[in-house]
């Protein structure tokens, strides 16, 4: 049996190839279906998400698969195969394997290391399992990629350190005060970014946010929304000593915190330090400040260096992530390989023989007294009991080719007989075990 | 005294091991690292504990009348001070500071004379060992505000700067920085005036007069007004931050010239020779 992928990502295909082609993920089930129902396939699943649309299959003929999926995208959306064809990509086997570990472990992402990728694929294996297009080999193969995926967040810091100027300041505000918890914050002006900004930070833990803007009305409205306090714009710098963030985007021309008024603050707040981030532009927060001891002023710019650098922090543990990847690759395809019927049937009539042969030197043992001819009957007797035994099993499983559930049946007789694994040298492989630690 | 040679020794190989599992962890981010690096620091200080116990049994003098064996009981007090704070910080990165400061020590002590040396019997009270430990267990204390005050100049210099190395990674935030500044000085600072009191007594005890203005005694009241006006300044004035840890770290450096300089260059009662005679 073959895993056989077959799609395209933000890194093949322009946007506009990939908003024709995502499947929408109320309407899964008719397409799963279609998927499944293609001549050369035994299993399938589909990953649709805004950056990537990708096919999974197991097939016994990899190579009319890839042709099947690769028609069967273009044909499903409408889309003439030749223009859809210079963005699709595949992959079979060990290349395959590689690849969806790379994806679930959010390594092929646009920002690498985000962690939605995880979810929208655990989304994707859902649907597969409702609709029953999943057997044996994807089950296995995609929870095998979400213990990857976890293996690699745990054991790399590919998804520490933000990548987003909201989650930067959030971040750097830690550095500074340890806890958010009995935090305050303050907005100065309603305006998107700041709205964003101050969710992570309420979402982080910061207890109470007074906003202010230029027509209070607006104030008004984000404060019941960020359950905080509105108040009057000429008034905000009385307020300033209360809190310990300061959040500002106002369309004013010039600075509204000059660096004597904030001297003056943190005189008053006993030196307490202060995080003051500036998002407006032109800004609105006079940049000596930053000059001042127990204060810490960032704008745009310096927010966007820090996401820059994390950035490339992140990078180089991708390349740890990637030596993760690689290490488990080979213990899935061995799984996969052991899935073939002639190795098992080998597997199983060795296994027994040895069982016979052990008994029948007991039995020898104990009967000492036996004739050579006496020995020989019982000797091809249970020569012959044991085919009587195995002849229907190996029946079964040779006639379980033809169909799906030929692999389900190798699986089974490999577990239920304890039969071990070609490769012996590598004793950590328990086909059982290796997909079982993710639900 | 072979017995206590090997202890000592191996306390110091130790130390070493904590070291450097200390540093390879700070530098490859592997917390797990650390987690070995503290149990192996664990497991020096209780080997540390044995060896001064045994050096106590055997010369029948406190340990610290030697400059070997201050720099040792030095070291001990702060390996034992810094995993009091491990138990309520958490700060892996503190161990990578204070661990190799403890090192540093230990090697001085492999350096100084070892023989025991014989102390004056007018000298030989209970007053010895209070005042010592009082006042390494200051020392200790400080010596952490010093090593946080060197953290927290750093992490604030990259925040205020905007350019960040590794360190600002694992470096912990300033308010943890400045807590820990904050809370050495309400236990180093009545330790330290502990101490000198305790000193004072055992002074008066022994010669008749309690303060004699030698080098020592007069290096120790000027450390002692600096820690005194740090922490009147936190209580009142709400100094805080980068001051703070100047002062932590001017402190600490006062209090290693009280220690060491006074020693080594001046001459006083309480240079080791004296003890002898």
């Amino acid at each position: 049996m073959h895993i056989v992928i077959v799609g395209l990502s933000h890194k093949t295909a322009p946007v506009e190839i990939r908003e024709r082609i995502a499947f929408p993920p109320n309407a899964m089930e008719e397409p799963l279906q279609k998927l499944a129902a293609l001549p050369a396939i035994a299993e399938g699943l589909i990953v649709s998400t805004c950056n990537r649309v990708e096919l999974y299959a197991a097939s016994k003929d990899p190579e009319a698969a890839v042709i099947g999926m690769r028609r069967f995208l273009a044909e499903f959306h409408d889309l003439p195969q030749t223009e859809l064809e210079k963005h699709l990509y595949d992959y079979t086997d060990e290349a395959a394997i590689h690849h969806l570990f790379r994806v679930a472990s959010s390594l092929d992402s646009m920002v690498i290391g985000e962690p939605q990728i995880l979810g929208q694929i655990k989304t994707a294996y859902s649907y597969a399992v409702e609709f029953r297009t999943a057997g044996l080999i994807l089950n296995r193969f995609l929870h095998k990629a979400f213990s990857v995926a976890k293996r690699v967040r745990t054991e790399t810091g590919i998804a520490s350190n933000a990548v987003s100027v909201s989650f930067a300041a959030v971040e750097l505000a830690r550095k500074i005060f340890d806890r958010l918890d009995n935090k305050a914050v303050m907005i100065i002006g309603a305006g998107e970014m700041c709205e964003l900004a101050a969710r992570h930070f309420l979402n982080n833990g910061v207890s109470k946010v007074l906003v202010t803007n230029r027509t209070l009305d607006r104030a008004e409205k984000l404060a019941a929304e960020l359950q905080g306090r509105a108040i009057p714009f000429d008034r905000f710098p009385d307020h300033l000593a209360e809190v310990d963030i300061v959040l500002t985007s106002t369309g004013a021309p010039n600075f509204i915190l000059g660096s004597r008024q904030m001297e003056e603050i943190i005189r008053r707040r006993k030196q307490k330090p202060m995080f003051l981030i500036d998002i407006a532009v032109p800004r609105d927060i006079d940049p000596k400040i930053n000059g001042l001891s127990n204060v810490y002023l960032y704008d745009v710019d310096d927010l966007q260096e820090v996401v820059q650098a994390n950035l490339k922090e992140r990078q180089k543990e991708a390349r740890k992530a990637e030596g993760v990847v690689e290490q488990e690759i080979g213990q899935f395809s061995r799984w996969l390989e052991n899935l073939d019927i002639k190795p098992t049937i080998v597997a199983l009539r060795r296994k027994l023989d040895e069982l016979r042969k052990q008994e029948l030197e007991k039995t020898f043992g104990n009967l000492k007294d036996l004739t050579p001819r006496q020995r020989k009957s019982i000797e091809a007797m249970s020569n012959a009991l044991l085919n009587k035994i195995m002849h229907r099993p190996i029946e079964t499983l040779k006639n379980g080719q033809g169909d799906n559930r030929g692999e389900n049946y190798v699986d089974a007789v490999r577990v239920l007989f304890d039969l071990p694994e070609p490769d012996a040298g590598d004793s950590e492989i328990k086909p059982l075990d290796s997909a079982s630690d993710e639900p | 005294m072979i017995l206590n040679l090997l202890l000592f020794k191996a306390t110091l190989l130790v130390y070493f091991a904590s070291t450097i599992l200390y540093l390879i962890s700070v530098i490859s981010l592997k917390d797990k690292l650390a987690q070995y690096a503290k149990y192996a620091l664990v497991g020096g200080f209780l080997l540390h504990c044995l060896t001064i116990s045994n050096r106590w049994l055997a010369t029948g003098v406190t340990p610290v009348a030697s400059f070997h064996e201050s720099l040792s009981f030095f070291a001990f007090s702060l390996v034992g001070i810094f995993l009091l704070f491990e138990l309520r910080y958490r700060t892996v990165i503190l161990g990578a500071f204070v661990c190799p400061l403890a090192l540093i020590l230990m090697i001085g002590g492999t350096v100084a004379p070892r023989q025991p040396v014989a102390i004056n019997p007018v000298l030989d009270s209970w007053w010895f060992p209070i005042h010592v430990t009082l006042a390494f267990l200051g020392h200790a204390i400080f010596a952490v505000a010093g090593i946080a005050g060197i953290m927290y100049l750093l992490q604030e210099r990259m925040l205020k700067s905007k350019k960040f190395s590794a360190l600002f990674y694992r470096l912990p935030s300033l308010d943890v920085l400045d807590s820990i500044n904050y809370k050495c000085l309400t236990f180093g600072f009545p330790l330290m005036t502990m101490g000198i009191i305790s000193g004072a007594i055992w002074a008066n005890s022994a010669w008749g007069g309690y303060w004699r203005w030698d080098p020592k005694e007069t290096w120790a009241l000027i450390t002692w007004f600096l820690y005194a006006a740090l922490l009147h300044g936190r209580l009142t004035v709400g100094w805080r931050g980068r001051r703070a840890a100047i002062f932590a770290i001017i402190g600490f450096l006062s209090l290693l010239f009280t220690f060491f300089g006074v020693n080594l260059f001046l001459s006083g009662v309480h240079s080791f020779s004296d003890f002898a005679g």
